[in-house]
């Protein structure tokens, strides 16, 4: 091992402190590969970095630059208008599947629509973990949670919500592609969308959106080894793997 | 020019960098000369798919240190109470014009004044406030965007414009006069511009750590009293020798206003108190005729005017907190009251 | 011959890496950290290939090379 830069702890948009996410959660991963991929095109002193609510709410603390809060799903429109405002800075949002695909919907398919030049991070974990693993837009169907205690039911909840293929239909998207963070071979993966949502925005390509399977041990009430296999097994069964656009 | 269209020529001459709105009645002539005159300066422009994107773009746009702006009518307001309260927790610089319509519900397009509990108190969830302000000319509409900017940068704080649906519609000459109060760009080294030669800036209302919050709170409680002692404004008229006080903003002001000066045409003693900013009350404004009034013998009455069933008339009674005598008359839902109607009022009073 | 370092007080003990080592040189330390886990350690004699493996998966940024 020459290469330096393998130490990930040691990427400088990345601070090297402890976060507060449970064992095994995805969201250390996905916060690592940003902070990368931010590295690697050199462009920690343009981006500015638009955070949820929910569990990854302190992201800012992690990341080390510009970053604002924004209120729950309201994410896009947070980052059209600072976009709209500085063209020159680069804009990302990193969202969960409830502020994405719940609560934030219409700001996520309007900020699609509009084709804002603007790169999305989608953690889906089929789950609300802050609020305690209540049931999410992309809860699998007979999934146990907080609120659907004997397994969501189409006929009561709907379908898991494919907000992905949804929004890969606009004409306003440039490029969608779901990735998985179950094992070292899909992280290496995850990273190279990742690296594509960002130069798609430094070309000016349009909206870009990553959505990364990621676990969430804690709420899914397995062990984080098990949990990986559960989205090898079971969650990328229902949302396939690969480029939707 | 109507006053929504005042409204936007002051904002765009005050430096309005970003406005992004929704439609709704009667505020529409707002946002459509905002969709003419900001693309042909190179500012932003959006029609957003809600209100609630509304001002969460604005949040955005403030954020990046741009002079942020948008504009609805009651409804739409509810609806973005909860991106102003995130605008006064991050302590960032936004305007907000309400040009109100009656209500509750989707009640109707006809002006009201019944949103004034809301723009005063907060409006969202959280211990703050917004300065307010309420014109009652097309001209004032015009000149107040330069102020509500200048207050919005200020204190880092969002600033309420609060109109009504008469003042929006209501065509008067304007007289465009931006030298008169001229543009302070104030610096903004907490604005999300990309951490160029700096530590990274963080813009943000979430204080999870024991304590941070309410430490937060007082530096807002300081920052409102400061806005309360500093920013109180009213116009007066009468007030010397008046007996009886009317009180009234925006366009009830304006009738009440009438009443009064056919008044004092016929010899009597009555003055107006015409409050400019909701919040802060003009305080001073009473304590000064309290003042004027404790020179007489008699107690002094005031009469509070209202497109609502009674809400500054709160402001007043706590103002004057038992040394007057306080009567309101207002009306709401389209209704508006009218001169003679507080003529009579006011000679009942002076009686 | 590749040496890892990991930082047992950010060790969260998810144990991620353990499974994905192909050579078994990381496994639970016996003693518990700060946090009241046990953090993973490395065992030089296993002869770690620096496949990064236990890098990639980490979530806490545990996991360095050493020269």
């Amino acid at each position: 091992m020459k290469n330096k830069q393998k130490n990930f702890a040691q990427s400088r948009s990345l601070r090297n402190i402890s976060t507060h996410y449970c064992p095994g959660c995805g969201h250390g991963i996905a916060h690592r590969l940003i902070a990368e991929t931010i590295d690697e095109l050199g462009i920690r002193e343009k981006v500015i970095a638009v955070a949820p609510v929910g569990c990854a709410v302190i992201a800012y603390d992690y990341w080390d630059f510009d970053c604002s809060e924004a209120a729950h799903g309201r994410a896009m429109a947070v980052a059209t208008a600072i976009k709209r405002v500085r063209p020159q800075n680069i804009v990302f949002t990193y969202q969960g599947d409830g502020d994405l695909a719940a609560i934030g919907t219409n700001e996520t398919i309007h900020a699609a629509n509009r084709g804002e030049n603007i790169s999305v991070v989608f953690i889906n974990n089929a789950i609300y973990g802050m609020t305690g693993g209540q049931m999410a837009p992309t809860t699998l169907l007979g999934q146990k949670t907080a609120t659907t205690l004997s397994g969501r039911d189409a006929r009561l909840q709907g379908h898991p919500l494919k907000i992905s293929e949804m929004l890969a239909v606009l004409p306003g998207v440039k490029f969608v592609e779901r990735v998985s963070l179950h094992s070292p071979q899909e992280v290496m993966k995850t990273k190279k969308a990742v690296h594509q949502i960002f130069k798609n925005q430094i070309d000016n390509l349009g909206f870009s959106l990553v959505e990364i399977l990621s676990p969430c041990p804690t709420y899914w009430g397995i062990s984080p080894k098990g949990a990986l296999e559960w989205i090898r097994d079971v969650m990328s069964k229902e949302f396939p793997l690969g480029r939707i656009k | 020019m109507t006053g929504n269209e005042a409204i936007a020529e002051g904002a765009i001459q005050a430096g309005c960098d970003f406005y992004a709105g929704y439609p709704i009645t009667p505020q529409n002539e707002l946002t459509a000369y905002m969709a003419k005159e900001m693309p042909r300066k190179t500012r932003v422009f959006i029609q957003a798919e809600s209100e609630i994107a509304a001002i969460n773009m604005v949040f955005g746009a403030a954020a990046a240190g741009a002079r942020a702006m948008t504009s609805s009518s009651s409804p739409g307001i509810s609806l973005k109470q909860e991106g102003i309260s995130y605008l006064a927790g991050a302590q960032l610089p936004a305007v907000i014009v309400n040009i109100m319509r009656g209500g509750p519900g989707l009640g109707n397009i006809m002006p009201s004044q019944a949103d004034y509990f809301q723009a005063t108190r907060g409006g969202g969830h959280g211990d703050y406030h917004c300065p307010v302000l309420a014109p009652s000319s097309v001209q004032e509409a015009y000149d107040l965007m330069f102020l509500s900017f200048e207050l919005a940068d200020k204190y880092r704080n969002p600033v309420m414009i609060l109109g009504d649906g008469m003042l929006g519609q209501m065509m008067e000459p304007l007289c465009v006069r931006r030298s008169a109060f001229g543009v302070r760009r104030y610096k903004k080294p907490w604005a999300l511009t990309g951490c160029r030669g700096r530590r990274p800036n963080v813009v943000k209302s979430f204080f999870i750590r024991e304590g941070d919050l309410e430490t937060f709170n007082l530096l807002l409680q300081k920052k409102y009293h400061t806005i309360r002692r500093e920013e109180q404004r009213w116009e007066g008229l009468f007030l010397e020798d008046a007996r009886v006080v009317v009180v009234a903003y925006g366009t009830m002001a304006r009738i009440a206003k009438s009443a009064v000066v056919n008044l004092r045409k016929a010899g009597r003693r009555v003055g107006l108190i015409r409050p400019v900013t909701l919040w802060p009350f003009p305080v001073e404004a009473f304590e000064n005729s309290v003042k004027l009034k404790a020179q007489s013998a008699k107690r002094p009455r005031y009469l509070v005017l209202e497109m609502s069933y009674g809400q500054m008339v709160e402001d007043v009674k706590l103002t004057l907190n038992g040394r007057a005598t306080i009567e309101f008359l207002g009306r709401s839902g389209g209704g508006v009251p009218g001169e003679r109607e507080i003529e009579k009022q006011i000679l009942k009073l002076l009686s | 011959m590749v040496k890892l370092k990991i930082d047992r007080e950010k060790c969260k003990g998810c144990m991620l890496c353990v499974s994905f080592c192909p050579k078994g040189a990381l496994s639970a330390e016996e003693k518990l950290n700060k946090r009241g886990i046990k953090p993973v350690k490395f065992k030089e004699e296993a002869g770690c290939i620096g496949c990064r493996m236990c890098m990639i998966i980490c979530p806490d940024n545990c996991i360095e090379t050493e020269k």
